[in-house]
């Protein structure tokens, strides 16, 4: 059984017994997983390619529904109520659980009318408003400066890491209450990743945050909780520096020497 | 002969067969350009565009009449296929994706790309002329509908599905429902390539004679009711061409000149839409 340290602390989601099966699949991909997620924290997700931590990322905003014949089970619990439930109403919960994804995904419009585009998207036209919240959103993603004298320019002519901000700008504009990072530095320098991860610490005040990640350093110098799975199983869940420093588990302390993955 | 020698021989009786048949190709192209540019300019005149058909001999004889018939059958014929080419092209990149429904009409499609546009003619013939017992440009619009269809079909599909599906699933993530996902997002991503598949459909469609034979047929004067035959450049070109008359012979030339021109500049403004694209 999987070693998950107790949180103390409001939980943001709970996932209970949860298990999910690609149309394409015989077996399940994440098999009888539990895991609390910490309200207001960064919580890690690391483990090798093929382990599950996308599937897991991908169910809190049941992206896998764009995609017909995925099977889910067991439950993931946002305040109180069951996501999986197919009764639940994915606008809105995709509105409280925003997602940012691996390669920058600028739309094809303006600066500005990416970031207002969630805003608009829930009925929002007051000008003044609209533009008050995009400033706002693109101060918190650390990009304001960069872009305020070119609000109308074309979102594609911004640098990758520039275009990641943007996203991020564009995904708190909506005032999520989680935030989703699918591997969000893969594509970016340096430089760039080292402003992102400064951004998503700085973003855990706002919201809850779970990150997955291939690069174990980025997940101990930003996150608070750190989940490494193997085969579709949450091996371990602690404290980022109890589990790079003291893993309970062995499969645990294999993977982050680098015996394996 | 070292074997070296021997490469090099080779190699150049390669290059040089391969690119002399590239000359002949393009050589081809410039002489019809040519032929036609000087025959049709020498035909050309004011009377071209404001004079009906008129029997041979006449002097203010004209195309008037083929020009608005061609405008009026191509620009029918434009205003269905555009739209229902894009619908269907959007229900197999969005909706039918890699279903069997999708794969059978994608399948049908090229084929119908390849039909040859006389049976078309035929076909239109059999479903539309004869039941209404008369040649009709409605007739010529239909035909030339069902030929530009799987064109501007094949292109939307093929550019919506060059859209990263991770913008949808961004646009997703933000809580869009489908509708405005594909009308807000994959839309302005895919716009030139669609433009550009309108534009191609459009010209293919402006050159074709067989299917309106059959369909609209021709008439020598101006005609601008629908509902009766009605001239269009590229069978009054037919008509005039084959004629023993040299006066109907140069209108020929003319209406031979004024529809490459105008086939020519819409596949120019295609091929710069895509490399306008491509420059991104």
């Amino acid at each position: 059984m999987a070693t998950i340290v107790d949180i103390t602390q409001e939980k943001a989601l709970e996932v209970n017994n949860f298990e999910f099966t690609y149309a394409s699949a015989d077996a399940p991909s994440i098999k009888k997983l539990d895991m609390p997620i910490a309200k207001n924290s960064i919580t890690a997700l690391i483990g090798p390619s093929g382990c599950g931590k996308t599937t897991l990322l991908r169910s809190f905003n049941r992206m896998h529904d764009l995609y017909p014949g995925n099977k889910y089970d067991g439950e993931i619990l946002f305040k109180n109520r069951n996501i999986l439930s197919p009764k639940e109403d994915l606008i809105k919960l995709r509105i409280q659980i925003g997602m940012i994804f691996q390669k920058p995904t600028a739309f094809p419009m303006s600066i500005f009318d990416n970031v207002a585009y969630g805003m608009r998207l829930q009925g929002i036209k007051n000008k003044t408003e609209l533009a008050d919240r995009v400033e706002k959103a693109l101060r918190d993603a650390a990009i304001w400066k960069e872009v305020k004298e070119r609000l109308k320019h074309d979102a594609n002519g911004l640098s990758g890491g520039q275009q990641q901000r943007l996203c991020i700008a564009r995904a708190i504009a909506v005032e999520p209450e989680v935030l989703l990072f699918d591997e969000p530095t893969s594509a970016l320098d340096p430089i760039s990743t080292a402003g992102i991860e400064e951004l998503v610490v700085a973003l855990k005040e706002q919201v809850s945050i779970i990150i997955v990640t291939h690069n174990m350093q980025q997940a101990a110098r930003v996150s608070d909780y750190t989940g490494f799975m193997y085969l579709g199983e949450l091996i371990e869940l602690g404290h980022t520096e109890e589990l790079f420093v003291t893993p309970k588990e062995k499969l645990t302390e294999e993977y982050i020497t680098g015996k394996f993955g | 002969m070292t074997h070296t020698q021997k490469r090099i021989i080779i190699n150049n009786v390669v290059m040089v067969l391969s690119t002399l048949s590239a000359l002949v190709g393009i050589g081809f192209l410039f002489w019809i350009l040519g032929v036609l540019v000087m025959n049709g300019i020498d035909a050309l005149s004011w009377n071209i565009f404001t004079q009906e058909g008129a029997p041979p001999g006449y002097e203010d004889s004209g195309l008037k009449h083929a020009l608005i018939g061609q405008f009026m059958i191509v620009g029918v014929a434009t205003l269905f296929g555009v739209p229902l080419g894009i619908l269907a092209g959007t229900y197999l990149s969005e909706y039918g994706q890699k279903s069997k429904l999708a794969e059978t009409i994608r399948d049908i499609s090229d084929i119908m790309m390849s039909a040859p546009s006389i049976v078309i003619g035929a076909f239109v013939y059999a479903i539309v002329v004869a039941p209404m017992g008369h040649f009709s440009g409605w007739a010529g619009s239909v035909a030339l509908t069902i030929i530009m269809l799987p064109i501007i079909l094949r292109t939307t599909d093929d550019m919506l599905q060059l859209v990263p599906s991770t913008l949808r699933e961004a646009a997703f993530a933000l809580g869009a429902p489908k509708y405005k996902v594909i009308l807000q997002v994959v839309y302005r991503g895919a716009k030139a390539g669609i433009l550009t598949g309108i534009l191609l459909g459009v010209a293919r469609v402006a050159g074709e004679t067989a299917p309106l034979l059959f369909t609209s047929f021709n008439d020598n004067f101006l005609n601008t009711d629908m509902m009766e035959p009605m001239a269009s450049l590229t069978v009054t070109m037919y008509n005039y061409a084959t004629s023993p008359y040299e006066d109907w012979q140069k209108l020929g030339w003319a209406a031979a000149f004024i529809l490459s021109m105008f086939i020519l500049s819409l596949n120019i403004l295609g091929r710069l839409f895509i490399m306008k694209r491509k420059g991104k």
